[in-house]
């Protein structure tokens, strides 16, 4: 099914809230377990960053959010300065695919997903 | 039109009104984020009716049971007295009843409150001294009909609490303590699930409470691996009491941990975390609790979450000293 044949949002299309819930843990498992981008996750407030990623994948799913550039760009600040670059977002967003690959989300939906998520790289990478 | 009660206050909210809403509308100070029960920042609880369900959607059912709710999408069908989650201090009135050395440096203390109260082995109480001075305690025995509560306290060389306990307080004296809070405690509903707990020194006494809970209140059928960590024999406190239980439970079992040196082949010489965590390599579908030392916990539970486990379902306790 593609975006063109409902008028579901991307969000429902994908099943909402419990979509986000099923895709939290294995997303942010699949990042903690990447060795390229581990680092930048050492000692971690686990619970806290599960919750930020939450709401990273609610927005990424085009769900509701309050997403604010500048926060964006103020939490990442202290990895950039120690070398987050294209490499570790082009990472994340790998990761991100691959959970939805694994949650049988089709590939239409996960391209529009990764767009979304595409919009925030700037922000990320303080540029 | 229902009323929310929010400290002395009392506020109508209208239809279709969340909490969050009627209480910012009021000018109340309540945390939020995305207003859509997703970042979890507007965390409540009721200290009454429970809230409706759909408020509750993605919290841990541990949090679920004790009516913790999202103001963000509660919206009440009941009236509702409301508390966020720092605000609930007021204090029991107990007496000592016994006082027991289970180690040359872990005391049981058993405490009889005045009145019934709502608890869960696992969960912690803050026992107040008559100055003022707070130490926070796990429960480690199971809801009785005497009001019983039990404590593993360690004494440390300086503690002004435990050494207090140690030294002067005496059977019969009286002893304040808060409501039972925190959410490292057995969960009821999934019989067969396996349990992985992981503890150190006293962070024994909530998985003991745990495991007591689990096998004689709810005749727990999955299996149950606890692993309990010291640095020497003198540590490992509940050793008789916990090899009793494996022979009476088929599918309990209990590792004794030595990260000192180890001399006698019945213990595993190593950290309990890192033994735990290569026993069990694959974590996918356990329910895990860690207690103990914070540095232990933290990374426990990022192991047991690599190694599969959800993260609903690592509950942990870290101690401080």
């Amino acid at each position: 099914m593609t975006g063109t044949t409902t008028n579901a949002t991307l969000f429902e299309q994908l099943g909402g809230a419990a979509a986000v819930d099923a895709a939290v843990d294995i997303f942010y498992r699949k990042v903690l377990a990447d060795e390229r981008i581990d680092r930048f996750f050492e000692g971690v407030d686990m619970e806290k960053q599960a919750a930020k990623q939450k709401a990273f994948l609610t927005m990424a799913f085009g769900g509701p959010n309050n997403y604010n550039g500048q926060d964006m760009r103020n939490a990442h600040a202290k990895l950039v300065k120690i070398g987050l670059d294209d490499s570790h977002f082009d990472a994340v967003v790998e990761n991100l695919a691959a959970t939805l690959t694994e949650l049988g989300v089709s590939e239409e939906l996960i391209k529009q997903v990764a767009a979304i998520a595409e919009t925030t790289r700037a922000d990320v990478l303080g540029k | 039109m229902t009323r929310i009660k929010f400290g002395e206050q009392f506020f109508e909210a209208e239809n279709n009104e969340t909490v969050l809403n009627t209480l910012l509308r009021n000018n109340m100070q309540v945390p939020y984020g995305c207003k859509a029960g997703v970042c979890q920042c507007c965390l409540m609880r009721s200290l009454d009716n429970a809230p409706p369900e759909k408020s509750q959607v993605g919290l841990k059912d541990t949090q679920q049971k004790q009516n913790y709710f999202l103001a963000c999408l509660c919206e009440t069908e009941d009236d509702m007295t409301v508390a966020l989650l720092n605000n609930e201090t007021s204090w029991l009135d107990a007496e000592v009843i016994e006082k027991t050395d289970l180690s040359t440096n872990v005391i049981l203390l058993k405490i009889k409150a005045k009145e019934p109260l709502a608890f869960i082995a696992g969960q912690f109480v803050n026992l107040r001294r008559n100055d003022g001075v707070i130490r926070s305690y796990s429960i480690a025995n199971s809801p009785n009909s005497e009001h019983e509560l039990a404590f593993h306290i360690r004494i440390l060389p300086n503690g002004k609490f435990s050494r207090w306990v140690a030294d002067e307080l005496t059977i019969g004296m009286p002893l304040s303590f808060s409501h039972a809070q925190g959410d490292c405690h057995y969960v009821a509903g999934q019989n067969e699930q396996p349990l992985l707990l992981i503890g150190t020194g006293t962070g024994l006494a909530p998985l003991y409470g745990i495991l007591l809970d689990a096998l004689s209140m709810h005749n727990h059928q999955g299996e149950i691996h606890l692993f309990h960590g010291s640095r020497d024999a003198s540590g490992l406190y509940l050793e008789e009491k916990l090899i009793a239980l494996t022979q009476k439970y088929s599918n309990f079992h209990y590792t004794a941990c030595l990260s000192g040196e180890v001399h006698d082949k019945k213990y595993t010489p190593g950290r309990a975390n890192d033994i735990a965590l290569q026993k069990v390599p694959n974590t996918t579908g356990w329910r895990v609790y860690l207690c103990g030392q914070p540095e232990m916990v933290l990374h426990s539970k990022r192991a047991a979450y690599l190694q599969g486990a959800s993260l609903k379902e690592i509950y942990a306790d870290a101690f401080l000293s």
